[in-house]
């Protein structure tokens, strides 16, 4: 009690130095890197993931994949104001464990005066819903040149009420894996194994594309694959240092795990191809980086440098041969690799984070009495139960769609591809 | 009048067009096509998926030529285009019925 009220009295005190402290618990460093760190996730989706997957189809898809990324950024937005952000970060009363409440939808008692912790309430409301707004996204890789687009947006949407938000309180909204200590500092289990799995089983409702794996489908656009590719790694500084909520040294060191996880499983994923395949390809060292950085995200609040290199590699490593292993001995067409870079590398890093975040490992140490061992074992419990739940209610969610509006193109129209069939345009004209 | 028709590799597109014009040739109509010969085609890898590339990129040039000028255009087209290695390409040479130059009505060998 003391300390707050002395802390009000040199509030108050600094206040009457202009231009020293605007308002009383506002926080301008943090709201300044806070608001950038939201345009650097948001510029993650659109353009850099949009990029990224529609340089990865074949030419006569590049627009369905663009206009998916696009649509579900507005949808999820809307979604996000409607109830999604209240369930996850408002009270929910006794259901607290389980849901938040929804006292929050539409925000009516927000105001530009409103805070959450030390930055604006807009700001935490904005920040949070660029990582809602990208979970969905990932998910287009593996169902990407045969969706229909009516079942694309219907399952973007009852996913993320069904699945994102009640993960994504349990995790962040102080729900029960937040008490039980899960370590998920920006995203691996509530993100990235979240879409990964949800990938694989979209996959697998939705079947392979006509053709796959005799048919040759390579990237179209290289070069459009790679601008994507540098535009996630930009904006993950904003996802991960930016997940502190502070503009200090611990932003400044997830900032630079987070580049050295990248980089790692790059120079990792490059090498494995040079030996394997006797070329080190492009497609493999950006491929590499997705995994790495994926990888850290968990971690990224948690460890320190040496942490993040061991990551970074295991991570390229790891994600190389789950790629081989689902494409090429399962013959699963999760069609731009979804769940081998983003589910085995979340998988990978939040089980990590539990070891690399030990204090003797270089890490910012576990909480008090907590062993390795235990926090490993929490870490793997969310894992668990957050595999459970993405593969229940994603089955459940496409097979109900399957039956009510159908979720595949015909043979035909996926034959001459969405763009024209679905959105009747082309992305490239010639003559 | 003849047609020589030359499907060379693309990189050596500007070699051909500069020896053409030295030797006073002045017309040449190129297009970007695809195909395979006895180079057949190559492999690519993506993320570790082979694909079989048949059909490889090359440039064909289309002139239009007089029939005293055929031999020497042909020879200079082989001279640039060479480097020796598979896939360098082929020359075809037909027979020409006509040419008109559209803006001036111009036929036969005034045309060219």
């Amino acid at each position: 009690m003391k300390t707050k009220n002395n802390y009000k009295y040199i509030a108050f005190v600094l206040l009457l130095i202009p231009g020293l402290v605007s308002a009383a618990e506002l926080n301008q460093a943090n709201t300044a890197w806070i608001l950038t760190s939201t345009a650097l996730v948001l510029f993650m989706t659109i353009p850099g993931l949009s990029l990224f997957y529609a340089g990865l189809v074949r030419s006569k898809n590049v627009l369905s994949v663009l206009m998916q990324c696009f649509a579900i950024t507005c949808m999820v937005s809307i979604l996000w104001l409607a109830g999604a952000y209240s369930l996850i970060f408002s009270d929910g009363g006794n259901m607290q464990k389980y849901l938040g409440g929804m006292s929050k939808a539409f925000l009516p008692d927000i105001s530009t005066t409103s805070l959450t912790g030390d930055i604006p309430e807009t700001v935490y409301f904005m920040f949070q819903m660029t990582f809602a707004i990208i979970t969905p996204a990932l998910i287009v890789g593996a169902f990407a040149e045969r969706m229909r687009f009516s079942a694309m947006l219907w399952f973007s949407g009852l996913w993320l009420c069904l699945v994102y938000v009640p993960i994504c309180h349990w995790v962040w909204g102080s729900g029960w894996l937040a008490s039980l200590g899960v370590m998920d500092f920006a995203g691996g289990i509530v993100i990235h194994i979240n879409a990964g799995v949800a990938a694989l089983v979209s996959a697998l409702v939705i079947g392979k594309r006509k053709g796959f794996p005799t048919t040759a489908m390579p990237p179209h656009n290289m070069t459009m694959v790679v601008t994507g590719a540098g535009m996630l790694w930009v904006g993950w500084f904003g996802f991960n240092a930016g997940s502190t909520l502070t503009s200090d040294g611990r932003a400044g060191m997830a900032m630079l795990v987070t580049h050295i996880g990248a980089s790692a499983g790059a120079l990792t994923w490059m090498f494995i191809e040079w030996k394997r395949f006797g070329k080190p390809s492009v497609l493999g060292i950006v491929t590499g980086m997705v995994a790495g950085l994926g990888t850290i995200t968990p971690a990224s609040g948690f460890v320190g440098p040496v942490g993040a290199l061991v990551i970074g590699v295991t991570a390229g490593i790891v994600c190389f041969y789950a790629t081989q292993v689902i494409k090429r001995k399962l013959i699963i067409d999760d069609s731009l690799d979804v769940f081998p870079v983003h589910g085995i590398g979340g998988i990978t890093g939040s089980l990590l984070t539990g070891v690399f975040a030990e204090a003797s490992l270089g890490g910012i140490g576990l909480a008090d009495g907590v062993t390795i061992g235990h926090q490993v074992g929490v870490q793997a419990l969310a894992i668990i139960v957050t595999i459970a739940w993405s593969v229940t209610f994603t089955y459940l969610i496409l097979k109900g769609l399957d039956s009510c509006i159908g979720l595949r193109v015909t043979s035909d129209e996926e034959v001459q591809g969405l763009d024209q069939v679905l959105h009747e345009e082309t992305g490239y004209l010639d003559i | 009048m003849k047609l020589i028709t030359a499907i060379i590799k693309p990189f050596k597109m500007d070699d051909v067009r500069e020896a053409l014009s030295e030797i006073g040739v002045a017309g040449v109509t190129a297009t970007e096509v695809k195909g395979f010969g006895r180079q057949k085609g190559h492999t690519e890898l993506y993320r570790g998926a082979e694909y079989v590339v048949d059909f490889l990129p090359k440039v064909k040039l289309e002139i239009a030529v007089s029939d005293d000028v055929v031999d020497k255009a042909v020879e200079t087209i082989v001279k640039a285009a060479n480097t020796g290695k598979i896939g360098d390409g082929k020359i075809f040479v037909t027979n020409l019925e006509q040419v008109i130059r559209i803006r001036t009505g111009e036929t036969g060998e005034d045309a060219i």
